[in-house]
């Protein structure tokens, strides 16, 4: 990528926000089960609600997903949005 | 990544010419899989466990054109992986017992990850047919699927259907039509793992040749160990030679990635297949979920509406069930009595007492809180039915978190307001064993509705007017015992161990009315069917005891027991009735009023509550109240904690803590009211 880009873990997104994944952080449980749910690298992740404390619920692949936020913090973002 | 497609043709030839069809249904969770499973076998299906798991098996018959379809309900499942039981009984059951033809259903309006499963189940030999569920639900947030070009892009036929509205099913019935005629025709175009990681399988599959289990086809078995699949590596680790399965341990380390890249490449196959067939909500559209859930699941405005929900379900099952349950009581279970004590005229006097007393007594109690139970039941079906409970669950993940547990436990404790039997098997939602446990643990500490019968049976004998605002508080105050005992015991047993909390929360929708009354109906029936044979049983023995051997209450079994742990029961201010009533309790919660009607029965001047008010003081009725909610567990209960854990050894560490629980907090509550002078 040739500008500067961002790295954010998912629970810095605003309510609102759009991003994309790029990379699970995991262990390998968990980057299995996100990645069957749609968090592969590459998906734009939708911050549906983003209260600043307890869970939060994205939108990926049109699913509404809640995350708590330690697993939240194993998922790589970036604001890049081609 | 380079991926490519390829054809194979996969018309079966088996199962064809047979009468008798296997059809397997399988799907993710949410939708709409039971609905359909129940519209096409209707009261002809069996529930029960897959053999040696907690996993519940649904299986059912019917007949069409002259061939009977055997309907296999398999757990619902987001992928194939091994990451859950039901996981691995869903592919084995697949790959071991070879349905004729896999039915998997996805949703239109969650197309793209539903069809995550169908990339799994295209690969596998058994011919897949699609069945587009939930058109209604897109349409409502704004999308619209068309089947012909999704068929023709994945290759396998595809019915679409409403099933909560029963539409579709002809559509779907033809095509099984087509099927048994080997008409219908399958060209899957199946997902290719990518370039770079081909080569690598293509070196595990040489390795691994000759010493796959027999069902396993080498193939998947390979593309598994790749993805990191706990159970293949274990199986092929045990079957293949140390030097083969060295060498391909070293390969799997050097490709730690390839489980995201093949699920990647999964979603790839998926896009390009459901490119043309999707019309999306245009940017800025805001669907129905989004809408409620700006409500439902805030944090401030979530637990309002969900105190609003779960005081009208209260209300709802108590206006309605209780005068029911009383109907019931003094029209059917008095005359029944009388009717069984003049048709035993002639018989022995002990055996019209094992009826009257022991089984009308005993089972017939428990039966009147069937209605109870019921519109509980419906209420809570409805609730998740519709797509709600999973909000409940997630505005209540910060207090769950308190108790070490998340969001999901929430659903099965409130399933205990009903009845914990339940509630105890409704902890099969969690995934963390840990988890799991401590859940089952504090089950019983929830109140059941038998149990808010005694406190509204008893209370109005000590507090008159101020009854309801005490019952009230006894019900929050063993809500807190609860979340007391989970912190203590999340501290002390299970480390403050955290599991991952990752939910779907599923479009709201309206439910399917027959599919669910016939989940109320398989409920009920289950409940009948635990009254009819453990508290049948248990009431036989109760009653044994209190009427051997003189036949009298007083010098029976079960006075000496109440005289020999009276000690224990001093310290609650308990005498030995009070004792005995609450020992009774074990049988079944209600028992204790019914317990304490035998017992002051015999000198009739006063009502039984008039007479018990008499008696004792409030601070004793208070004490009395506390230890009935906090007892240990009935024993259709601790049936079923044994069955769900599977070990005695955890359903005797609950009837323990329950033990010690409700005497300690019992006793301090007597300590503190006679103190206060009451």
């Amino acid at each position: 990528m040739h500008r500067s880009f961002n790295l954010f873990t998912l629970v810095d997104l605003k309510s609102g926000e759009s991003a994309k994944i790029s990379a699970l952080r995991g262990g390998k449980n968990l980057n299995t089960r996100l990645s069957t749910l749609g968090f592969t690298p590459g998906v734009i992740i939708y911050m549906t609600h983003n209260y600043g404390h307890g869970p939060i619920i994205v939108t990926v692949r049109d699913t509404r997903i809640a995350i708590g936020r330690g697993e939240a913090r194993h998922i790589l973002v970036t604001r890049e949005i081609e | 990544m380079n991926l490519f497609n390829e054809s194979r043709n996969k018309i079966s030839t088996n199962g064809v010419t047979k009468k008798n069809l296997s059809i397997a249904l399988a799907g993710q969770p949410n939708m709409g899989k039971s609905t359909i499973f129940n519209l096409l076998t209707g009261l002809n299906q069996h529930v029960g466990n897959w053999p040696g798991k907690t996993v519940e098996k649904k299986e059912g018959e019917f007949q069409h054109n002259g061939h009977t379809i055997h309907l296999i309900d398999l757990p619902g499942t987001y992928s194939l992986s091994a990451n859950s039981p039901e996981e691995i009984i869903a592919r084995n059951f697949i790959l071991q017992e070879k349905p004729d033809l896999v039915v998997a259903v996805v949703s239109a309006a969650n197309l793209e990850r539903s069809l995550y499963l169908v990339s799994e189940l295209i690969v596998l030999e058994t011919p897949l047919m699609i069945v587009l569920n939930m058109i209604d639900v897109a349409e409502q947030e704004g999308f619209t699927v068309d089947a012909k070009i999704l068929q023709a892009a994945i290759g396998v036929p595809i019915v679409p259907m409403i099933a909560s509205r029963a539409s579709g099913v002809r559509g779907l019935l033809d095509y099984f039509d087509q099927f048994i005629e080997q008409k219908l025709e399958f060209f899957p175009k199946l997902p290719q793992i990518s370039a770079d990681h081909q080569h690598v399988k293509e070196v595990i599959d040489q390795l691994i040749d000759g010493f796959v289990p027999e069902f396993y086809p080498k193939n998947w078995a390979s593309m598994k160990l790749l993805e990191g699949d706990p159970e293949i590596y274990d199986i092929l680790k045990s079957v293949l030679p140390l030097e083969r399965w060295e060498t391909i341990d070293d390969i799997l380390k050097q490709h730690e990635d390839a489980g995201l890249a093949i699920a990647s490449g999964r979603y790839e196959w998926i896009e390009r297949n459901i490119r043309a067939a999707v019309n999306r909500p245009k940017l800025g559209q805001v669907g129905l979920t989004d809408r409620l859930d700006r409500f439902a699941t805030h944090p401030i405005g979530g637990l309002i509406i969900l105190a609003i929900i779960l005081g009208l379900t209260f209300w709802l099952t108590f206006t309605i069930g209780s005068p029911i349950q009383e109907w019931m009581d003094s029209k059917i279970l008095v005359p029944l009595g009388t009717l069984a004590q003049s048709l035993l005229i002639d018989a022995p006097t002990w055996v019209t007492s094992l009826v009257v007393d022991g089984v009308i007594g005993g089972v017939g109690a428990v039966v009147t809180f069937l209605p109870i139970i019921i519109i509980f039941f419906a209420a809570f079906g409805f609730l998740e039915d519709i797509g709600y409970m999973a909000r409940a669950a997630y505005v209540m993940d910060n207090f769950m978190h308190w108790m070490g547990l998340h969001g999901k436990s929430f659903l099965p404790l409130f399933l205990g307001f009903g009845c914990n039997v339940p509630a105890v098997m409704g902890t099969r939602v969690i995934e963390s064993w840990p988890a799991r446990i401590l859940t089952i643990l504090l089950a019983p500490f929830v109140p059941c509705s038998a149990r808010l019968a005694v406190i509204a049976f008893i209370a109005p004998a000590f507090f008159g007017a101020n009854a309801f605002l005490i019952s009230w508080g006894l019900i929050l105050f063993s809500i807190v015992i609860l979340v007391i005992v989970g912190v203590v015991l999340n501290l002390i047993f299970f480390k403050g161990e955290r599991t991952a909390f990752i939910m779907e929360l599923p479009l709201y929708h309206v439910p399917n009315l027959h599919s669910a009354l016939l989940l109320i109906w398989q409920r009920s029936l289950s409940f009948l069917r635990h009254a009819g044979t453990i508290i049948l049983m248990m009431s036989i023995v109760v009653w044994a005891l209190s009427e051997f051997p003189g036949g009298d209450l007083e010098t029976s079994f079960l006075a000496q027991i109440g005289n020999f742990v009276a000690p224990v029961g001093e310290w609650m201010g308990l005498d030995w009735k009070l004792t005995v009533a609450l020992i009774t309790s074990f049988m079944a919660k209600e028992n204790a009023i019914a317990t304490l009607g035998v017992l002051f029965g015999r000198t009739e001047e006063f009502g039984l509550l008039e007479t018990i008010s008499m008696t004792y003081s409030p601070a004793v009725g208070l004490s009395f109240m506390v230890v009935t909610l906090l007892f240990i567990p009935c024993a259709a209960t601790v049936a079923v904690i044994k069955q769900e854990t599977g070990s005695w050894k955890w359903t005797m560490v609950n009837i323990v803590l329950m033990l010690v629980v409700s005497i300690g907090v019992a006793s301090g509550v007597y300590a503190i009211a006679s103190g206060l002078g009451l």
